[in-house]
């Protein structure tokens, strides 16, 4: 018989679960394995809150494994380190992000491409090698392989660093790979949230003209003041959004919901790139005639490669780009996770894991005493 | 009152014309431009028909006013050149393909891609700079500006190349911008009809593998022994397809008919491009998941610039390729049609229009 999530490894651990699809979070004591020759073992401090980790909580792509703990923008310090492990040592501030393993045999796994690898293991929700289950970042410590473990930058603050690991790689790899990054041409963001609002810095520390798309006439000011952005553009205004046809060289699409793509499309210039990043539950409408009468592409990007989140972060550290963020204590995960799906954030929660996550430990064996005895 | 088609310009000209959306076409007198500084004149010698001719004729794109006269894989014999002409002299052998005009002065036109300047003209069914509409290919004689005409190689053959000027750019310009023109790549061609086949005999050219991916597990043989084909999915047969997954750099999508998308998404390796060269009339359903989680695209392409048409011409000329066709009276135009509707044609009509197309002065 398997044996339970406490049990199934050597080293206690403690985390925040969701047991439905209710997605309603709670204390939960598992075990991550020991520190192997090539792991390692990291307390972790800060954890991002993810719209994929809400997506994943209530189950809306129907892939979940209960019970889940999800997080996978994972800030922390190492704590032990295998014996062939030359990348990192005990102390050193380190991340995690939306992946912990692959095959490393296949050509995207030897290209720097892992989150390409049809064996790419995620975070969480996902089987790791030895068949248990992942568990992430709304947790006290994770052990994972060292080729897939960030070194943070020396002067990047772990909380506000935190959300670059997966909404920071997310917009960033596509802007790179899709050539979203010559200086002066004009890039359009869709949706100022996670993703969004840092695709704007980003965008910005590329010397790209940024116009931020949005149905929220409210998010302007913030967008053009705080954020940097050139211009903010209604997209439910008709008249809006023709005076702005064709003037787009590229678009990151970052709206987690099913919207229209016309409108979108139809903001880009001849040969422009509509790259979408938000994982919509259905699938979209594909407008034919822009694509066809201007030679525009829509593309698809899945977070990144370990080399290139590296490099994200390096870069974002030399830019002093960081998320604006909300910091959380554990407890009131649900009540972010309430507001998350009302876009109510400016613009990341952020779980304060070092400080908030062990208070709580106390009171975890009578919650689940009670949880049962119910 | 306005000039009627005969007499809004100095020459006589005579060719088919359909007057409504029925689309049936007949005998049409109307008459060209006199040929202008930097025109070239050309009397006519084949016209292929294409998908959009028909599309057009029935008016299903809203577009159309009529009298329509179709056509726009042209080709034939100089007859008169301007004087400013500088790339043709009388007797040479050119065509023309979907467009005569473009604005010259904006970052498109600068790019060589005219066909995506705002303001390109059409070859058929437009107005003109001087306000008079464009008439296309059915006819005996065409007079177009030399920047939108191309030189036809001698080793061309003049029936089989008209297919090229629509059908051979439309699908040549695709394989090389997206970079799947490089020897050793996997390329999927989905449709095998006047683009299709073109597009098998061009990747092959290129040292590409090609599959042919169709709903007709008939034509089988012909994409293989015939165009030279590496191997053939049926669409609907999940197991072959299944088999096929994750195996392609890139796929030409020619179907205009509504079809599903997710099916090619999943036969494209990562980073793989699904670009559609067919317009079908209803919007399909865009699979989010699968597009991220290859980092694939999807994207269209639309004909090609004139720089590239003419290199595409060379292209063509170099491998001996041209397009497999049937060539047919002007009087069977009609018939070619209904043909053509049920993807009757292995692959292009022609019309002989230097042979069959007689103007009846009666009329």
């Amino acid at each position: 018989m398997a044996k339970s999530p406490e049990e199934e490894h050597p080293q206690k651990a403690f985390g925040w679960a969701a047991r439905d699809n209710s997605g309603t979070l709670s204390p939960f004591n598992f075990s991550r394995r020991d520190t192997g020759e090539d792991d390692v073992t990291i307390k972790i401090l800060y954890c991002g809150v993810c719209h994929s980790d809400l997506h994943t909580a209530k189950n809306e792509w129907g892939v979940t494994s209960y019970p889940v703990v999800p997080g996978h923008e994972i800030v922390g310090a190492v704590t032990a380190v295998g014996n062939n492990v030359n990348k990192f040592k005990v102390g050193d501030k380190v991340g995690v992000g939306v992946m912990v393993d692959s095959c490393k045999k296949c050509n995207s796994c030897h290209e720097g491409l892992e989150n390409y690898c049809p064996q790419m293991i995620l975070t969480y929700n996902s089987f790791s090698r030895d068949g248990t289950r992942t568990y992430g970042g709304y947790s006290d410590i994770v052990v994972v392989d060292q080729n897939y473990v960030l070194r943070f930058p020396e002067n990047m603050p772990l909380d506000a660093g935190a959300p670059l690991l997966c909404a920071g790689i997310t917009v960033y790899s596509p802007m790179v790979y899709y050539g979203m990054n010559q200086p002066g041409k004009h890039l359009g963001v869709a949706g100022l949230g996670g993703l969004g609002h840092v695709a704007v810095k980003i965008g910005k520390a590329f010397g790209l003209k940024v116009t931020v798309i949005s149905t929220s006439p409210k998010k302007e000011n913030e967008a053009i003041d705080r954020l940097g952005a050139d211009s903010f553009l209604v997209s439910t205004d008709p008249a809006k959004v023709k005076a702005a046809m064709g003037t787009m060289d590229y678009i990151i699409d970052t709206i987690a919901a099913v919207h229209p793509l016309t409108p979108l499309l139809c903001l880009l210039n001849v040969n422009g790139k509509l790259v979408t990043v938000g994982l919509p539950e259905k699938p979209l409408e594909l407008p034919i005639f822009p694509l066809v009468m201007g030679r525009r592409l829509i593309g698809g990007s899945n977070f990144g490669g370990i080399k290139e989140t590296q490099e994200m972060l390096d870069f974002c550290a030399k830019h002093n780009i960081t998320a604006d963020i909300e910091l959380i204590r554990i407890d009131e995960i649900n009540k972010a996770m309430e507001r998350l799906a009302k876009s109510d954030v400016r613009y990341r929660f952020v779980i304060d894991v070092g400080n908030s996550l062990s208070k709580v430990d106390q009171n975890a064996q009578a919650s689940r005493l009670f949880y049962f005895a119910t | 009152m306005g000039e009627s088609a005969e007499q809004m310009h100095p020459k006589k000209a005579f060719g088919w014309a359909a007057r409504d959306s029925s689309g049936v076409l007949s005998p049409f007198n109307f008459s060209r431009r006199a040929t202008g500084e930097k025109d070239v004149a050309f009397k006519v010698m084949y016209c292929g028909i294409c998908h959009s001719d028909l599309h057009m004729l029935k008016n299903e794109w809203g577009t159309s006013t009529y009298p329509l006269v179709p056509g726009h894989e042209i080709v034939g014999v100089v007859t008169e050149v301007g004087s400013k002409v500088q790339k043709f002299k009388v007797g040479d052998k050119v065509g023309v393909g979907c467009m005569v005009g473009s604005c010259h002065s904006c970052d498109n036109c600068a790019n060589n891609l005219e066909n995506y300047c705002p303001k390109m003209v059409l070859t058929y069914g437009v107005k003109y700079y001087d306000g008079t509409t464009t008439y296309g290919g059915y006819s005996d004689k065409m007079v177009a500006d030399e920047h939108f005409v191309v030189r036809i190689p001698d080793n061309l053959r003049l029936d089989g190349g008209a297919p090229l000027l629509c059908a051979g750019i439309t699908v040549y310009s695709p394989l090389k911008y997206f970079g799947l023109d490089k020897p050793g790549m996997h390329v999927g061609v989905v449709g095998l009809g006047g683009l299709g086949h073109v597009a098998v005999k061009f990747a092959k050219a290129m040292g590409v593998k090609v599959s042919v991916i169709s709903t007709s597990p008939n034509k089988k043989e012909e994409a293989i022994e015939h165009l030279g084909a590496d191997s053939f999915l049926v669409s609907r047969n999940q197991d072959e397809m299944q088999a096929a997954t994750s195996t392609l750099d890139g796929i030409i999508d020619t179907v205009s008919a509504p079809h599903p998308l997710l099916p090619l998404i999943g036969l494209l390796k990562t980073n793989g491009k699904l670009v559609l060269v067919g317009a079908p009339d209803k919007p399909p359903e865009l699979p989010i998941f699968p597009l991220l989680m290859g980092r694939k695209i999807v994207a269209g392409s639309a004909i090609g610039g004139m720089k590239e048409t003419q290199e595409m011409i060379n292209f063509a000329a170099k491998h001996n390729i041209s397009a497999d066709i049937e060539v047919i009276p002007i009087d069977y135009v009609n018939t070619a049609m209904e043909r053509l509707l049920k993807a009757d044609v292995k692959y292009r009509f022609v019309i002989d229009i230097g042979n069959t197309l007689k103007s009846t002065s009666s009329i």
